[in-house]
Order: structure tokens, then C-alpha cells, then sequence
């Protein structure tokens, strides 16, 4: 099976040299589901928007990325763009910002559904319903200002738009990060269906080893910029080989064990 | 519109200085070099504000005055606003050096002072009404150029134009959905304030002798000329004053409107 996703000694190096991801490979095909897991500062979201061809301005892309057959480091804006929300979409970590604050969520929503399935009117219509009833919100928040939602139905809003995408992979940077505890099993549960009904190819990017396990079946591990390690995501948390995922494991454990300790 | 009773006033305010500019389109009560009025004659009977200590008719200078504010604010707000928003978009798209080339650019107009930079084009064309729109408008668009190139950088750098690129938005695609909105409450808040300033600036070049010349009656002229009699014919002074003031409040209170209108996330916090 020929990967959607093969990224292959990635780096990205800001304006003055100074590298912040350096060679980081790893392949992703079809139905997929990998976690990119590190600190904040290791990288992983660079890796993503390194995908997507979006660094911000002064940042410079090396090694190589092919997502759908295409080569996105190097290539110019246009063909990109043919790319993008096609073969990939992404789902941020912030919800409020990641949706437009003078845009009503319908709006919102129906954009890239125009965009990918060419449908107007009615048809569009009830295709953005049908996106909203599909991440359990009613129809009235398509007439919602963002602000008017909570940040779990933030959440979800941007989960719709990624998927009306129909990407084969969708990128989730730390889609759970923002929400409440609560809110965030729910959110991850309802991304884990939504995908598995797609046979969507996943790359999820988290911080927090437990969430990530959740929903990753391989993970590769980041740190200062490189892979310490890579593997299953069973073996990595029952062997895990180098320190620093060992102190992921164990920390995750210990808060467990805490929870245990006070419920036994 | 309930609950905003500023806007409302700001509106009347507006409304009355736009009809009186309409009305001396239609009909004054004299014309405007008209001198046979007698000088200073104080307000009441066939004078209903009195003469100049030239003879001319109060009111009449007012009315055409009104127009003249009314044309040089309204002019000059589009010059600069045009062009203000046109380099102000060029500068927060544009890559390092060119945005710090148009930055200096814009530091410098602003830095200018209005009414050096209204001498110099006055002394380059002439005193008159297209040069105080053009003095006006020029200064104006530094300060419009300057905001609107920070509010598209704020903009760029939201999650939601990045969501929007992911998913396939073409560039212009996302300026004319996400920028160009999210800008826009801000930018009309201070192009109305411009506006209040443009009036201003008029008055204060027609008061140096630098604006439409007579028999143009611009306000800041009817002050300047009433200066020498503010104590025996008091009204000369006041009247144009006045408007001045409501002109200028009118204009500022209908800004403020404008961005609870514009915001919706300010429209039901009301």
C-alpha cells in the first residue's frame, strides 16, 4: 500500500539557522492512526504545519514530504493549494481562534463542503445540517456566532469543517488541550468514530501520553526537535527504551496510581 | 437601534449639518457676497444671526460653510481611506523588506505635521478646496495605512486563516472572507473618527488662511474673521463654533455606533 503521508528526514530551520525539527521520518497509510507525541517546544506542531506547507513566514522546510503523491517542501502556493483540504485538513488546538470570530458557524462550515463537493444552495444547505448532526450538534448553531457556543461545541464546529474536507488524513493538533477533562473524552470519542467510519488516516499530535495511547495504534516520540523513539503504541508504553519516553510512561502511571491510591 | 441613544443623538447631529449643507444647495437666504446687510447688525429681524463686520449674511456664510465642512471631510476621508487601506494591505501581506520599507514611509507621512504638509501643497497648487482634500487626505492615509497594517497582520496570525489554508482556501478567497471582515469594524470606526478630525483640520487651515478662499465661507474662516469682534458681536464667533462642535461630536458618537453595530460579539453583550 503506498503511504498517504511519508515524511522522510523533515527539518525546519528558522530564519537565522537555527534548526527546530531535525530529521524526522515516518510514513502513515491509509486508515492509519499515528501519534506524535513530545513536550511543548519539541516540534510536533512545526512537524504538522511542516506538512501542510503552512510554516509561518521566515521558517524554510528541508528533507522531504509527500502527502497524496505530492511534494510539499519547495512547492509553489498554487499547486499546494490543490492539495490541501484534499488530501489533508487539519484540526487546531484552540477553538475559539481557530474558527472566524464574524463568521456564523453554517458559514463556516459550508466553505469547505463548496469548495470540495461544488454544492450550492439548498443542497449545501442541508449538507452543512447533515455535517453538524454528524459531531452531535443541533441545527441552530449553524446560526451561532462562535463566541455563542461553548468550547467543546467550538471544538466540534471544527472537527465538522476538517472532515467536510473528506481529507484522507486528517491532522489533529492537540484537538483536546483546550477542553475540560469531561468534554474531552467525549470530543475524543466522537473523533474516533468519525474517523474509523472513514477509514481516514490519523495524525495526532498531543503532549499527553494517556490521550494520545487513546487513540494512536504507533507513536513517535519528540524531543528538542528529534525521534528519540518510534514504534506500537503497546510497546512503547510497556518497554519503553529511551529515558525520556520512560519518564512519560512513569509519569502517566503515577498520576494513575494517585487516582488509585485515593480510590481504591 | 434601542438601547443606543448616543448613536441616535450622533445621527441627529449629523443629520442636521448634512441637511443644512443640502438646503444651501436649494436656497440661502442671501447671497453669499452679498454686502448690502450693513455691519455688524445683531441677530434678529431681516439678519436672523446678524452681519459680518463686512455685511454679509450670518447664516447664509454658515450654510454654505456646512458644505464646505461636509465636502472636505467627506473627501478627504475617501482619499485616505483609499489609499490608507490600499498600502496598509500591501505593507501586512508584503514580506520583510518591503513591509519595512513602506513602515518607514508611513512613520515619516505621519511624523509630517498636517499643516506643514498642507503649506507645502498648498504652495505647490493653490489655496482651494481640491488642495485641503488632497493636504487632508494625504496625512489621513498614513494613520489608515499604519492601522489597517496591523490589524491584517492580528488577522494573518489567527488559527482561522491557517484553518482556512489547510482546507484549501485560495488567497484572495480567504482576504475577501476572513480579512477583509474581521478588519473592517475597526477600520469604519476609524474612518468615521477621521472624518471628525478631516472637519477639524479644514477649520484649522481655513483659520491660517490655507483653505478654500472667499467667497467659499468655510467655518474656520467665519472664526478667524470674527476673532477681531468676539466681544461686541459675539455671535460671529459662536455660531460656527457650535457646528464645529456638532459636527464634530455628531461624527464621534455615530463611530462609536458604527462598532457596536459592526461587532457582533459586542451586539448582544447589550
Amino acid at each position: 500500500m503506498t503511504p498517504v503521508l511519508a515524511v522522510e528526514e523533515l527539518s525546519v530551520r528558522r530564519a537565522d539557522g537555527h534548526e527546530l525539527v531535525r530529521g524526522v521520518s515516518f510514513t502513515l497509510g491509509p486508515g492509519e492512526r499515528l501519534g506524535l507525541i513530545g513536550e511543548s517546544g519539541s516540534g510536533k506542531s512545526l512537524t504538522a504545519l511542516a506538512v501542510m506547507g503552512l510554516l509561518p513566514a521566515g521558517m524554510t522546510a528541508g528533507g522531504s514530504v509527500l502527502l497524496g503523491g505530492t511534494q510539499v517542501v519547495g512547492a509553489p502556493g498554487r499547486r499546494l493549494d490543490r492539495v490541501r483540504g484534499r488530501t489533508a485538513s487539519v484540526v487546531f488546538q484552540e477553538p475559539l481562534t481557530a474558527l472566524d470570530p464574524l463568521m456564523r458557524v453554517g458559514r463556516q462550515i459550508a466553505g469547505p463542503i463548496r469548495r470540495r463537493r461544488g454544492l450550492r444552495g439548498p443542497a449545501l444547505r442541508a449538507a452543512v445540517l447533515a455535517a453538524l448532526s454528524e459531531v452531535r450538534l443541533p441545527e441552530r448553531v449553524a446560526r451561532a456566532y462562535p463566541h455563542e457556543i461553548s468550547g467543546g461545541q467550538r471544538q466540534r464546529v471544527a472537527i465538522a469543517m476538517a472532515l467536510a474536507c473528506e481529507p484522507e488524513v486528517l491532522i489533529a493538533d492537540e484537538p483536546t488541550t483546550a477542553l475540560d477533562v469531561t468534554v474531552q473524552a467525549e470530543v475524543l470519542a466522537l473523533l474516533d468514530g468519525l474517523i474509523a467510519g472513514r477509514d481516514m488516516a490519523l495524525l495526532f499530535i498531543g503532549h499527553d501520553l494517556a490521550v494520545v495511547a487513546g487513540v494512536a495504534d504507533r507513536v513517535v516520540v519528540l524531543k528538542d526537535g528529534s525521534v528519540v523513539e518510534s514504534g506500537r503504541t503497546r510497546d512503547i508504553v510497556r518497554e519503553p527504551r529511551h529515558p525520556y519516553t520512560r519518564s512519560l510512561v512513569d509519569s502517566a502511571w503515577a498520576l494513575e496510581g494517585e487516582l488509585d491510591r485515593l480510590a481504591p | 437601534m434601542r438601547g443606543r441613544p448616543t448613536f441616535v443623538i450622533g445621527c441627529v447631529l449629523v443629520a442636521v449639518v448634512f441637511v443644512v449643507a443640502l438646503g444651501s444647495l436649494i436656497w440661502l437666504p442671501y447671497d453669499p457676497a452679498d454686502t448690502s446687510g450693513g455691519r455688524l447688525v445683531p441677530p434678529g429681524g431681516a439678519h436672523l444671526l446678524g452681519t459680518d463686520k463686512l455685511g454679509r449674511d450670518l447664516l447664509t456664510q454658515l450654510m454654505v460653510g456646512a458644505r464646505i465642512a461636509l465636502t472636505v471631510g467627506v473627501g478627504s476621508v475617501l482619499l485616505g481611506g483609499a489609499l490608507g487601506v490600499a498600502g496598509g494591505l500591501l505593507a501586512g501581506f508584503a514580506t520583510r523588506w518591503l513591509d519595512d520599507l513602506l513602515s518607514a514611509a508611513l512613520d515619516i507621512l505621519i511624523a509630517f505635521p498636517t499643516l506643514l504638509l498642507a503649506m507645502l501643497v498648498v504652495a505647490a497648487r493653490e489655496a482651494s478646496l481640491g488642495s485641503a482634500v488632497l493636504a487632508i487626505g494625504l496625512a489621513m492615509s498614513g494613520i489608515v495605512a499604519r492601522l489597517t497594517r496591523v490589524l491584517v497582520k492580528r488577522v494573518l496570525a489567527q488559527d482561522y486563516i491557517t484553518a482556512a489554508r489547510t482546507s484549501g482556501a485560495s488567497w484572495p478567497r480567504v482576504v475577501a472572507e476572513h480579512v477583509l471582515p474581521n478588519i473592517w469594524p475597526t477600520l469604519l470606526v476609524n474612518l468615521a473618527l477621521q472624518l471628525g478630525l478631516a472637519v477639524l483640520a479644514e477649520a484649522a487651515l481655513s483659520y491660517l488662511g490655507l483653505g478654500p478662499p472667499p467667497p467659499n465661507a468655510s467655518w474656520g474662516r467665519l472664526l478667524q474673521e470674527a476673532q477681531a469682534t468676539v466681544l461686541t458681536a459675539p455671535t460671529g464667533a459662536i455660531a460656527p463654533g457650535v457646528l464645529l462642535v456638532v459636527l464634530v461630536v455628531g461624527v464621534n458618537l455615530v463611530a462609536d455606533g458604527f462598532r457596536d453595530l459592526a461587532d457582533p460579539t459586542r451586539r448582544r453583550s447589550r
